[in-house]
């Protein structure tokens, strides 16, 4: 347990700050509080104090993701970003911009597209902030295309679990001094302090984007069309994949009229075999909206993408046989599948377990990204097999978090 | 038996006669590496074959306390491969398998040594090709790009290394043999291949490297333009990516390192021209006819002279000859050079382009401008006479002044070369110190012994504290030239 010495009071006097309730809790595990730093030297004080008293910190943004990871072992308080959440700087002739962590992915592109740019990440969540997306290396449809984060992070400020304010990167895309601190950063789910401003490449906005949509016979032919479009000299801005009633495949085209024109023409002569392509709605699948039940459970899969064919073939089966009414999308070119619907709770570990089962023979992994809590306690670690890099793993928290204060018990191997 | 000794024999046991390197005058070959202004004729040299040998070797350099410096082709420009001198030197050369090359999956699996256009010529006749190209790619290896996390020309389109290294089978500095990443994406875990590419050899020894290639673009279009200056060809750059154009790279030469070029390589290249554009597009053929109108256009409304357009491949591999015999080329106009590899905000061009002439001016000493325009990578080559009393040091602190003005403008001191032991001083310049020690935390969970590439990119080594085992000062600590945390 946290230390019992300190008051919501100790809190106020660094920043702003208030008792929890239960809309704050993660996994079932309600905090004592939430803080509000409105600066980086307040987010560091918050820190500082919560190392000296041994508190159990979780840092929020837009709250939009804290379904990841294990139920926290001990949670005392939600570190929130919502005051950090100034755009410091968006240079348009260098194609860069200075974030803080809280700032909404949605209103940062709004002020991007004025320029003709954007942020080439597009990961579903609504409110997500630029900080999250970062901790939890979310990404969308325009995965295979651009990367991840990981790809699209220049510079980082951080804030270690001890209060220490520290910076990597830079502010030029090509840069190499130093240790790139931004790419572990990326995905450690906030286990090794606050991401609290982030320096990021953006991207010209394309002038015509222009999506088709290609009916296959059946789930089987998934992993065909891909290869053939793979190898292709098409250079798709999307490329998803939607198995949940028959076997649907969603390109987008991006660029200057000419080009869009000729690749759409191309893609439909090359697919014509195993479908014929429709024109779909551009905002429909460069935005793809999903409502989530309390109840439903998600898990992501990442597969070599040539084993897509073996597990669009396992998946739609899967969901049949235990009559699953789930949906399976996601990016197909880059062998990542999402899962998600509800099952009943016995049933769940089992299910899971010959999915993950299936990916690790695929030469992949599964996670369990969202599920109630009971799930995931009956399930193992959520995370799946951490390797035996995970030892490496446990050096590197230990090192940046030698209090062990962040997130505890939520990563893997209950990092 | 000296402690010495003692490890040659157990390297020998491990390695086989072939396989150790210990007598002085051989030692000697490898004092250096691309960067020859520094030398350090190692302890021993040992060469493995494989992972296992790699292992069986770091292991006992733990054992014995020994600290080690991993070397690829020895290409390097930052002295990262710069042997300690109590230390062995391990040359990975002889690892220079393809192990397995996935065309379905898009991933070739390496061996360190294998030399970084290997790859690209084993995938090509699939119609493939691995993006990062340094330009030393002939005779660099993968093991030294991960470690540098090297770009090259085609960056500002397909990123760098670690935008291409998928997973990684490292040795670290206990022994321990660990498999970062993997071939699918987004693996549990911190991302360690993201950390260890461009770590610079300090983090471990990288065995096997699982590599992205890439589909050959449908077309691809060069042209050269020439200018009568280089603020007119800057202008030109800064039109093309306003307009959202991405070439595949955007090469930019001075007129004195134009005349070098030419002289070495007589690649053709317009006299007399103040600043020089190599542009070239690549993708799907109807974006890029689109697009490259539009480069052209570009290039005549801020005052070129001259526009080629490379017909054919033969033509296009003439026009990057130059630019990509610069640095070599240097020879023909000065007996010696001296290398920098700054990097600045594209919009600070001009700034700064002015500052480089001025400081010139000002130490005298001549400095030929290379650069990657489409990223703001600077190659400023700073040109002396060793025979010269005194210049070589001039050079040397001209460009530390430059990179100082890269600096000024938000830039950094090292976009594609490394840190190294070269510019280790300009790292305090960069960051701060709470900036650095945080990132040896890193290094501390790696190689908390502190023996793996020791005193490279880090200016004031820290030491790691809680280390298991029993106390052992470390040789640093007995010089005065580290702090224990």
């Amino acid at each position: 347990m946290g230390d019992c010495d300190v008051s919501l009071h100790d809190l106020q006097v660094v920043a702003a700050a208030h008792d929890a309730s239960t809309a704050d809790a993660i996994d079932g595990i309600t905090p004592r509080w939430v803080a509000e730093p409105a600066s980086v030297e307040e987010a560091s004080a918050l820190l500082a104090l919560a190392h000296r008293h041994a508190l159990g910190v979780a840092p929020r943004g837009g709250g939009s993701k804290l379904s990841l990871g294990n139920p926290p072992t001990r949670l005392d308080l939600i570190l929130s970003t919502r005051r950090l959440d100034r755009i410091r700087e968006h240079a348009a002739g260098d194609l860069v911009a200075v974030l803080e962590a809280g700032v909404p992915l949605a209103r940062a592109q709004e002020g991007f597209c004025e320029a003709g740019q954007w942020l080439a990440i597009d990961p579903p969540e609504d409110g997500a902030t630029i900080g999250g997306i970062i901790a939890a290396n979310a990404s969308g449809p325009h995965r295979p295309r651009y990367g991840s984060m990981r790809d699209l992070l220049i510079g980082l400020t951080y804030i270690l679990p001890d209060g220490t304010v520290a910076h990597s990167g830079g502010k030029v895309v090509k840069n190499v001094a130093g240790y790139d601190l931004g790419k572990l950063f990326t995905g450690s789910l906030g286990t090794l302090g606050l991401i609290a401003q982030a320096t990021v490449r953006l991207h010209p906005l394309p002038a015509v984007r222009r999506a088709i949509i290609v009916d296959l016979a059946d789930a089987g032919r998934l992993g065909e069309a891909v290869q053939l479009i793979l190898h292709s000299t098409l250079v798709p801005g999307v490329c998803d994949a939607d198995l949940t009633e028959g076997a649907r495949l969603t390109l987008l085209f991006e660029g200057v009229e000419p080009g869009v024109a000729a690749q759409v023409e191309e893609a439909v002569r090359l697919l014509a075999p195993l479908g014929n392509a429709e024109p779909a709605d551009v905002p429909a699948v460069s935005q793809p909206h999903v409502e989530h039940h309390p109840d439903d459970l998600t898990i992501k899969l990442c597969v070599p993408v040539a084993a897509l064919a073996l597990l669009a073939s396992y998946l739609v089966s899967l969901t049949q046989d235990q009559k699953l009414p789930w949906r399976i999308h996601g990016q197909a070119a880059s062998g990542i599948f999402y899962l998600e619907g509800r099952v009943e709770t016995e049933q769940a570990p089992a299910i899971i377990a010959e999915v993950r089962r299936q990916a690790a023979s695929l030469g992949g992994w599964a996670t369990l990204q969202r599920a109630l809590p009971e799930v995931k306690r009956a399930s193992g670690d959520v995370w799946g097999d951490g390797g035996d890099a995970l030892p490496l793993m446990r050096r590197v928290k230990e090192r940046f978090d030698p209090g062990n204060i962040m997130n505890l018990g939520r990563y893997v191997g209950g990092l | 038996m000296s402690d010495r000794d003692r490890l040659i024999q157990r390297m020998l046991a491990a390695l086989g006669p072939d396989g150790v390197i210990s007598a002085r005058e051989q030692l000697r070959t490898y004092e250096c590496d691309g960067l020859t202004s520094y030398r350090v004729i190692p302890s021993l040299v040992v060469l493995p074959r494989d992972a296992t040998e790699v292992q069986a070797t770091v292991r006992i350099c733990h054992e014995e306390g020994i600290s080690f410096v991993a070397r690829g082709s020895g290409t390097g420009l930052s002295g990262g491969a710069l042997p300690v001198e109590d230390g062995v030197l391990v040359v990975l050369a002889r690892m220079r398998r393809i192990l397995e090359v996935d065309i379905p999956n898009q991933r070739v699996t390496v061996e360190p040594g294998v030399i970084n256009l290997w790859v690209t010529q084993e995938v090509a006749p699939q119609g493939y090709y691995y993006a990062p190209d340094p330009s030393s790619q002939l005779v660099c290896s993968i093991g030294g790009n991960v470690a540098e996390n090297s770009g090259g020309a085609h960056c500002l389109k397909y990123g760098f290394t670690t935008n291409h290294v998928i997973g990684l089978e490292v040795v670290l500095p206990n022994g321990e043999l660990v498999h970062l990443g993997g071939k699918a994406l987004d693996a549990p875990g911190y991302d360690l291949v993201g950390a260890f590419v461009g770590s610079e050899g300090t983090l471990g020894i990288a065995t096997k490297i699982t590599l992205r290639i890439v589909r050959q673009p449908e077309t691809v279009r060069t042209l050269l333009a020439a200018f009568g200056s280089m603020a007119e060809a800057g202008g030109a750059v800064s039109a093309i990516i306003g307009a959202g154009i991405i070439p595949a790279a955007v090469e930019m030469m001075d007129a004195l390192s134009r005349e070098a070029a030419e002289a070495a390589v007589h690649a053709g290249y317009p006299e007399g021209a103040g600043g020089l554009l190599i542009v070239e597009l690549d993708g799907p053929a109807a974006e890029v006819e689109h697009q490259f109108e539009a480069v052209e256009r570009f290039c005549r409304e801020n005052g070129c002279t001259e526009i080629r357009i490379a017909a054919d491949d033969a033509e296009r591999v003439l026009m990057w000859k130059g630019r990509k015999a610069a640095f070599a080329a240097m020879g023909r106009v000065s007996p010696d050079y001296y290398v920098q590899d700054g990097v600045i905000p594209r919009t600070a061009l001009p700034r700064v382009l002015q500052r480089i002439a001025d400081l010139s001016a000002q130490r005298g000493l001549r400095v030929a401008n290379v650069f990657h325009a489409g990223d703001g990578n600077l190659h400023p080559l700073v040109l002396y006479d060793d025979a010269v009393d005194g210049e070589a040091e001039r050079a040397e602190e001209l460009a530390g002044e430059i990179l100082l003005a890269c600096l000024e403008q938000g830039g950094s001191i090292t976009g594609e070369h490394g840190v190294g032991f070269d510019k280790k001083k300009y790292m305090a310049d960069m960051f701060s110190a709470t900036d650095l020690a945080v990132m040896q935390l890193l290094r501390c969970a790696w190689d908390p012994e502190h023996r793996c590439n020791p005193g490279k990119v880090f200016p004031t080594p820290r030491l790691c504290g809680e280390v298991p085992g029993p106390y052992r000062q470390h040789p640093l600590e007995r010089a005065g030239l580290a702090e224990r945390m």
